[in-house]
């Protein structure tokens, strides 16, 4: 059993909802005075609510989980989960409403990178003020100033001021220093989404092994499941100040995606559907139907067979379909077109059954976003009607081997011949 | 149970948990701090580090000027330049205390926002880094005052110079905590960070730094008694008077600034702990 670092008791936030105060002295005694004479507060808006006292928006709800040592723990929700609150919390930022977080150990918060850096400083001399908001003493950055250089790429310019740095120097030297802090529990804010690929994919491999072999804690709050998959060793999902999931990163990652999600349907209904600015509307999708299946659920060669149905607001002589896969992260995985299928005559209704084939994916979730468009004369797409997500089904391709989607991606290609 | 964790988050903690210790722990940063200071202050000035020269000569010769030469206030037999120049250091160490410890809250939200340390760290650190200028002040009073000596005006300050640090410590500490007040209360109320500019300069008028208290005394002794309970009075005064030897040494008057000083920096610092555990919800 390995030691607790951090517990989390039952920790709430609430916050005051309305103005807080009027933000002077005079309006906090006129309101004051308004509501001792139950008269109408003279500093609310006409129309606006009048908060009672009592009236809070509670951010944090009882939130309880513990942290062990060396775990590595993402933290995923919506915007407005309460997961930039409970890292507020935990960095002592703020204080909670109620309920009480224990912490072992020395806790540093990432929750920007280069919190405090002064534009009129060098870059070492950054590292050293940097170093020292973040808890380090000026001993323990004398320790580490070298490896943070080296890791910074930035030796060239460390005694220039950083107002002259470009913006990936200075977010690249700010991390360095993050990344060598010498505390035991490490919070951190999607702050690892800095620099170029090549420099992302190194502070990752940076904090999986300052994780792995430091034996450091990390609490990672991101929105991009990529970075929480290559991280963490345990998710916890966040839903409107609740803690919803708390286990293994891929189902916590399943829980959070479905939160949004609509279902997995066989027959997908378009007529109250959100649609973007920049489709013409020429033609008009009503509806996607399954054809010969219960579920959405498909295996190997089977292909995926459903009934279109549309109205055409305008002529339209050449008529194109595709549909474009994305897969469970909201990636682009793939898309099938079928060109110029047919022509359409203003007012009329059509049904048309497509048969598209999925055997090139891997096992997943996937959504599709069908779309119907003609091409002009330059042959350019010009989109007429799209959906999001107009189709969800769930693939399982069986391989000889596992296929680890995330090694090998989300297409399996035809197999290889080997010739004689 | 509570011994094994180190940080232990509660809603609220006790009005005396001051963690003083931590101040402590967090000594590099302060000395970080102050270093950015001194950095930052004058980059890209063409006098650099002169103008901690030149603010002070430009006002006490401006004081010279308007005070001694326009409106002929006296200056206790005192040469009115000196008698200007000690005034002023002892002055803008005070205000330069209390103003910018005023802004502890506003002035570093972003900071204060994003990491954890003791908030104190800040009005220390600007405390401190006061400290810089008032001893280049105190230089520059020292090479007028041997100019002056070269030139027939000796003044030797007495043995009660000892007293020095004593006041410095005083006017430190008398800033900080009127200065975290109002930084506490601005976090809430934006109305005071308005008053403070001007503020600090009405209490220059009602404090003897342009005046010697004797005057004051000469028009009435109420007038003179009600100068003297304002707490800055009696530091610039006896500042004045144990390295100019002019006036008189006030100690009664000294006790009490002592103990509005203790009073207003202990209040001063039990609301600062209150408000930096949630000022972030407010600012």
């Amino acid at each position: 059993m390995r030691e607790t670092m951090i517990e989390i008791d039952n920790v709430t936030k609430t916050y005051r909802l309305g103005t807080i105060g009027g933000g002077t002295l005079k309006g906090d005694i006129q309101s004051f005075w308004a509501r001792v004479r139950h008269k109408d507060d003279p500093n609310l808006r006409i129309g606006e609510k009048a908060y009672k006292k009592n009236e809070k928006f509670t951010a944090l709800d009882g939130v309880s989980f513990d942290v062990k040592k060396g775990e590595t723990i993402g933290l995923i929700g919506r915007n407005g989960a309460g997961k930039s609150t409970l890292l507020k919390l935990l960095s002592r930022v703020t204080a909670p409403t109620a309920g009480e977080i224990r912490i072992k150990g020395k806790i540093s918060s990432m929750l920007e990178v280069g919190t405090g850096f002064h534009p009129e400083l060098t870059g070492r001399e950054n590292v050293y003020l940097n170093g020292a908001i973040l808890g380090m003493s000026r001993k323990e950055v004398d320790e580490r100033i070298e490896d943070i250089i080296e890791f910074s790429e930035c030796r060239q310019f460390i005694d220039t001021p950083v107002k002259r740095y470009s913006s990936g120097m200075f977010v690249k030297l700010a991390f360095s220093v993050a990344a060598h802090l010498n505390s035991d529990i490490m919070l951190m804010d999607e702050v690892l989404a800095v620099g170029d690929m090549a420099f992302q994919k190194k502070c990752i491999e940076k904090m999986v092994s300052v994780a792995r072999d430091e034996g450091k804690t990390i609490i990672y709050v991101s929105h991009n499941m990529q970075t929480i998959r290559q991280l963490c060793s345990r998710c916890i999902v966040l839903d409107k100040g609740k803690v919803v999931f708390n286990g293994e990163v891929e189902d916590a990652i399943n829980v959070y995606l479905k939160n949004d999600e609509i279902t997995a349907k066989i027959f997908n209904d378009f007529t109250d559907c959100h649609k973007y600015d920049f489709l013409t509307d020429k033609v008009i999708m009503d509806s996607l139907e399954v054809l010969d299946k219960e579920t959405c659920h498909f295996k190997d060669d089977e292909k995926i067979r459903f009934k279109l149905k549309f109205h055409a607001n305008e002529d339209v002589p050449k008529l194109s379909f595709r549909m474009m896969v994305h897969n469970n992260d909201q990636m682009i995985t793939a898309t099938s077109v079928c060109y110029n299928f047919m022509s359409c005559k203003k007012g009329e209704s059509y049904e048309r059954v497509f048969e598209m084939d999925v055997s090139t994916l891997s096992n997943g979730l996937y959504k599709v976003i069908p779309v119907l468009f003609e091409l002009d004369e330059l042959g350019k797409v010009v989109d007429a009607d799209g959906v999001y997500p107009g189709l969800l089904f769930e693939y399982e391709h069986t391989t000889p081997i596992l296929w680890r989607t995330k090694l090998y991606g989300d297409t399996v290609l035809p197999d290889m011949i080997c010739e004689e | 149970m509570d011994k094994e964790w180190n940080v232990v988050i509660k809603p609220k903690t006790g009005w005396f948990d001051l963690k003083l210790k931590e101040l402590w722990q967090y000594r590099d940063l302060i000395f970080m701090f102050l270093k950015r200071n001194f950095n930052s202050a004058y980059k890209q000035t063409i006098l650099g580090p002169l103008w901690f020269l030149i603010t002070p000569l430009l006002s006490s010769s401006m004081h010279t000027l308007v005070f001694g030469t326009i409106a002929n206030i006296s200056t206790d037999g005192v040469p009115q330049f000196l008698f200007y120049l000690c005034s002023n250091t002892a002055w803008a160490y005070f205000s330069a205390c209390l103003t910018s410890t005023s802004s502890t809250f506003t002035g570093n939200a972003g900071l204060f926002g994003k990491v954890y340390f003791p908030r104190l760290v800040t009005p220390v650190t600007s405390v401190i880094y006061s400290l810089l200028s008032f001893v280049i002040h105190l230089i520059l009073l020292a090479v007028a005052m041997a100019i002056f000596a070269m030139r027939g005006t000796v003044i030797i300050p007495g043995v009660s110079v000892i007293l020095l640090p004593v006041l410095v410590l005083q006017m430190a500490l008398l800033g900080l905590g009127v200065g975290i007040i109002i930084s506490s209360v601005t976090t809430k109320y934006r109305d005071l960070s308005i008053l403070v500019g001007f503020g600090v300069h009405l209490w220059m008028y009602i404090t003897p730094v342009v005046y010697p208290i004797s005057q004051a005394a000469s028009i009435s002794g109420t007038i003179s008694k009600l100068v003297m309970l304002n707490p800055v009075a009696p530091i610039v005064n006896n500042f004045r008077y144990i390295i100019l030897g002019c006036g008189e040494f006030s100690y009664g008057y000294w006790g009490i600034s002592w103990i509005v000083t203790v009073v207003v920096l202990f209040i001063g610092i039990l609301i600062f702990n209150r408000v930096e555990k949630t000022f972030m919800d407010t600012v």
